[in-house]
């Protein structure tokens, strides 16, 4: 239904006073008034603050109303506004992968696409992947903990994300096609071997529930 | 009995928060109220700003205010960086900033401002700078001494000789020699001379430098991305003048640095200042197009080396002279590159000639294994061509010529605590299987060639005289506080094992406090330079020390008795034989009531007078274990790491594919062996990217560079590395230290490159290609018998 409402409507349903009450209610803090990347600060041309407009997006199983302007990426709607802020920002222009997130379950990067192209798409983050009800990690996640994965870790919600989307799709890879799966992911620690190590633990529990 | 610690694997306490998304990073950080600063860069690499109008931009929506250059920290009259300026020296160098509501008002704002630059004369490359009237990097010259620039040229017959591949003989800064060179080199069986590029390189941790920070009742509260939290809250004191009690530093999790985010950075005092100006929390985020030229770079060598050696693959001599891009505000790496060579070759007889130039380029910072990276990846492709002539193999030569324990190097015969390099250089050999694989260098399958290489990489690892900081509280567990940085090495966590160990303390029984200086944080070393393990491992083992003998003191004093007749397991204290005992819990209640040393109301004198604070905050809560590192010990600690590659170099691509990789270190005793394997080849994959893909290139006519993000200069990637790499540790302790334990950082870095240029020579059959990093095009250039010019900003004309 989200996708279906224009903004208008949703204006004149919700007061800009009302709704911001509302999101404080649920305990969804956005932090900061409105967000734009986009410049790189340095001959880049930044576009002057347009109009923002309220959308749903379904974050985490969970239906979120958020003011969001038509340049705005997913990964600055997520960290900004709905302050999820385990999704990171590595590169800003999808060259890293520390932004992925699963959109209907494909990895993807959030710095590369607009908040307005997944309305009506469920969007998971990093944060949304232990169970709700338990708190009971991810298989992906029991995996990295057990093989103690990561070294500084800001690639690795990208990469457990990416990870998450592999299981899903292959869960009886080869190192070989593993690796191939994490390749839009960079770790600068260069940690791939425990990586590569996680990765195929994951596939492992995967295949064992 | 308590568990062992030392020496097993145990995930590190912030991994659940790692995996989940709720450790937060510098950029995680929110307050209430908060806007956005933006920087304006440099687009020149040399200019002068001769007026700024803001007007415009200041009417913006949104925006609050503009800081300038005046209104921060300014050295002048020598070369030192400062947040924002007004004689950029480097394209993308901080002129100013803009705070508004948000980032995209702030980036908007800093596009209509004008700036009017008045460019100046610009280098790229030091041999530039060097040439008769070639251009300075500083308006008052191209060399700084005795507190002034000046002029320094060389001739035109030095740079005949450059032209001609020769070692050139103009005027060095930093000389050395011991033995005497001319006549060993005339003993030499074979004398081989290179003239070497290696290219400078951006650091490029994942996490950009972004900072947020605020002011509350006086107090600065910065949340910073840093490599060593207590050493930052100091510098960030430092830089804005006032109380270091007056920094609370949020510094929990640190997303890499390797060198770039020592102490923090420069450019945190622009939202400090900021914020104290407008009255709001200020966040600056790094984007990674910023952090290409803010964020540090290794620096380049130009260099000349000449190696003799004895038919028995002896290193006689060695002259080597290096010329260093060291960006505009210099660096160290030269000299320590000349320490290097003396170290793994020994060659009794050496000249070392070095000069540092200032560059229009990025500014450098040590980068993990500084100096040393670029000389293992330089010098090892020589080694491999001079056993190939002397028809030996690699590996006996690097054992013949690899030092022991009594090794003196260096231009002060600087000495080591211990050494196992040849141990290293042996377990390597047979978990590669070196001698098995001896059949494969050459096999030629299609147009790929084979190749297999050795890299011995020596680097400090460690320090001595810190402090250890901890608490047993009345929950009965061990608070252990770390003035670390939390980086990724896992040492914030292991370096807490010993002192665990000898208050026999299951690890559940212990907690790390870090990243929050008001929570109380010991005099540390800079997380640098691998002295983290050794130093902290150390202060860690001291502190207790004086935790466990409190901790008996206690016990004697409450039960009766004498301090010796009791023992301690699993937290509870005991009389030996049976009889009375107390849990740790009651121990700490009776240590807060009797006061004085116990509960850290009386401290010891000889802890560092930036401990103290940390003590006092914590003063009262519980039994403390407070010491200094007194243990002492002589000579340089010293961690080395060999490496052992495979490649498939495509002789119709120029690509090279890394097969295979083994590393092995001397490191002393293994604290955490499965984050040692992660250090191990995780500074490994890093020299493959060194020696291979991060490349630079500048434009020369107006100074920019073009390979300025991630994509452009590629850190490797997970298919470029081997599927499988293997990491292991000759496990002998250092005999100078109470655990025994080196660090582990930088070594590897070198070891990964070097393996890979070495195996790279043997692929093309004993040719060193005297270029890093060896990309397709050198490659393929040296195939073709072109010309690889001597440049280290185009790299390839
Ligand atoms: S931040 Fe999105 S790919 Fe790097
Ligand atoms: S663990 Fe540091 S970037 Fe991957």
């Amino acid at each position: 239904m989200a996708e279906a409402e224009s903004a208008g409507l949703l204006e004149t349903k919700y007061s800009r006073r009302k709704f911001i009450k509302s999101v404080i209610a649920v305990g969804a803090t956005a932090s900061s008034a409105g967000y734009f990347i986009g410049s790189s600060g340095l001959g880049a041309q930044a576009v002057p603050g347009t109009v923002e407009r309220l959308i749903t997006l379904t974050v985490n199983g969970q239906q979120r109303r958020v003011d969001v302007l038509p340049n705005e990426t997913l990964a600055m709607t997520l960290r900004y506004r709905l302050n999820l802020t385990g999704t990171k920002l590595g590169c800003d222009r999808a060259e890293c992968g520390a932004c992925t997130v699963l959109i209907d379950g494909v990895n993807q990067y959030g710095c590369s696409m607009l908040t307005h192209q997944v309305r009506g798409s469920s969007i998971t983050t990093i944060e949304g992947l232990e169970n709700p009800d338990t708190g009971e990690l991810s298989l992906v996640q029991q995996a990295v903990l057990e093989e103690g994965g990561f070294q500084c870790a800001f690639c690795a919600p990208g990469f457990i994300m990416s990870m998450t989307a592999m299981v899903n799709e292959n869960p009886n890879p080869t190192r070989a096609e593993a690796a191939h799966a994490l390749s839009g992911n960079l770790c600068r620690c260069g940690d791939y071997d425990k990586i590569l190590n996680c990765a195929m633990r994951a596939a492992e529990l995967a295949r064992s529930v | 009995m308590a568990e062992k610690l030392i020496g097993t694997d145990i995930a590190p306490q912030d991994l659940v928060a790692k995996i989940t998304g709720r450790a937060r990073y510098a950029e995680d950080f929110r307050a209430d109220g908060m806007v956005f600063t933006k920087l304006l860069l440099s687009p020149m690499p040399h200019a002068r700003v001769r007026g700024v109008d803001a007007t415009r931009a200041l009417a913006m929506p949104g925006v609050i205010d503009i800081l300038r250059a005046d209104e921060v920290r300014q050295v002048e009259g020598r070369p030192a960086e400062a947040s924002l300026t007004d004689e950029p020296l480097y394209e993308g160098q901080p002129i100013l900033a803009i705070a508004a509501e948000t980032e995209e008002q702030a980036a908007a704002a800093i596009e209509a401002i004008e700036v009017d630059f008045e460019p100046l004369p610009f280098v790229l490359d030091p041999l530039d700078s060097l040439r008769p009237n070639g251009p300075n990097a500083y308006t008052g010259g191209n060399r700084f001494g005795g507190g002034e620039f000046s002029e320094l040229k060389w001739t035109d017959a030095d740079f005949e000789e450059i032209e001609a591949g020769r070692m050139p003989n103009g005027e060095a800064a930093v000389e050395w020699t011991k033995g005497d060179i001319d006549a060993a080199f005339s003993e030499s069986d074979l004398v081989l001379e290179e003239s070497i590029v290696h290219q400078s390189l951006t650091h490029h941790p994942m996490e950009p430098r972004s900072s947020m920070m605020y002011w509350e009742n006086g107090k600065l509260h910065a949340f910073v991305s840093t490599q060593s939290a207590q050493r930052t809250k100091y510098a960030i004191a430092g830089m804005l003048n006032i109380d270091p009690e007056d920094v609370i530093l949020v510094a929990e999790y640190c997303g890499g640095g390797f060198g770039s985010k020592i102490s923090g950075n420069t450019h945190m005092e622009v939202p400090a200042v900021f914020s104290r100006k407008i009255g709001r929390p200020v966040m600056l985020r790094i984007t990674r197009y910023e952090e290409n030229y803010i964020g540090r770079a290794r620096p380049g060598f130009q260099s000349w080396l000449k190696m003799g050696f004895m038919a028995d693959g002896t290193c006689n001599a060695i002259d080597l002279y290096i010329v260093q891009e060291s960006g505009p505000f210099g660096a160290g790496d030269f000299n320590t590159a000349g320490m290097i060579a003396d170290l793994v070759y020994t060659p009794q007889n050496m000249r070392f000639r070095g000069i540092a130039m200032y560059c229009n380029t990025p500014p450098k910072a040590a980068q993990r294994g500084p100096g040393g990276a670029q000389i293992v990846i330089m010098m090892e492709p020589i080694l491999e061509k001079a056993a190939r002539e002397l028809g030996l193999d690699r590996l006996e030569v690097h054992l013949k010529n690899a030092p022991d324990a009594d090794v003196g190097f260096g231009p002060r015969n600087s000495t080591l605590t211990s050494v196992f390099a040849k141990e290293a250089l042996e377990k390597g050999a047979e978990i590669f299987d070196w001698a098995g694989k001896q059949e494969l260098s050459g096999r030629r399958e299609g147009s790929k060639v084979t190749g297999i290489g050795i890299g011995l990489s020596p680097y400090t690892a460690g320090s001595r005289g810190y402090d250890g900081l901890m608490v047993i509280r009345p929950d009965g567990k061990l608070y252990v506080h770390q003035g670390l940085g939390n980086l990724g090495t896992h040492s914030i966590m292991d370096t807490a094992r010993p002192a665990a160990e000898i208050l026999n303390l299951n690890w559940d029984q212990v907690e790390l406090v870090w990243g929050d200086s008001s929570r109380g944080m010991p005099r540390s070393s800079v997380q640098a330079g691998s002295q983290t393990t050794h130093a902290h491992s150390r202060a860690n083992h001291a502190a207790g020390m004086d935790a466990r003998a409190k901790v008996l003191e206690v016990a004697a004093r409450t039960l009766g008795g004498s301090p010796s007749d009791y023992d301690m397991d699993n937290g509870r204290v005991f009389r030996r034989g049976g009889g009375a005992s107390m849990t740790f819990a009651q121990v700490a209640e009776r240590a807060i009531e009797l006061g004085g040393k116990y509960d850290g109301h009386e401290l010891p004198d000889n802890i560092h007078a930036t401990t103290v604070p940390a003590a006092n905050i914590l003063a009262g809560q519980g039994l403390m274990g407070v010491a200094r590192d007194n243990y002492g010990g002589s000579g340089g600690v010293y961690t080395w790491v060999a490496g052992f590659a495979l490649v498939e170099l495509d002789e119709e691509t120029g690509v090279v594919d890394i097969k295979e990789y083994v590393g092995v270190t001397d490191c002393g005793t293994v604290l955490h062996p499965r984050s040692l394997s992660a250090q191990v080849l995780g500074g490994s994959v890093q020299g493959m990217g060194q020696a291979m893909t991060q490349r630079w290139v500048f434009d020369p006519k107006w100074g920019v560079p073009f390979a300025n993000r991630l994509y452009t200069a590629r850190p490797p990637g997970i298919l470029d590395v081997p599927l499988d790499m293997k990491a292991d540790a000759v496990g002998i302790p250092d005999p100078q230290t109470p655990v025994g334990a080196k660090g582990i950082g930088e070594p590897p870095v070198g070891a990964g490159g070097a393996a890979v240029t070495s195996a790279v020579a043997d692929a093309l059959g004993g040719r060193c290609l005297c270029r890093t990093p060896l990309t397709p095009d050198i490659i393929l250039a040296e195939l073709e018998g072109l010309d690889k010019p001597f440049h280290l900003e185009q790299h390839i004309g």
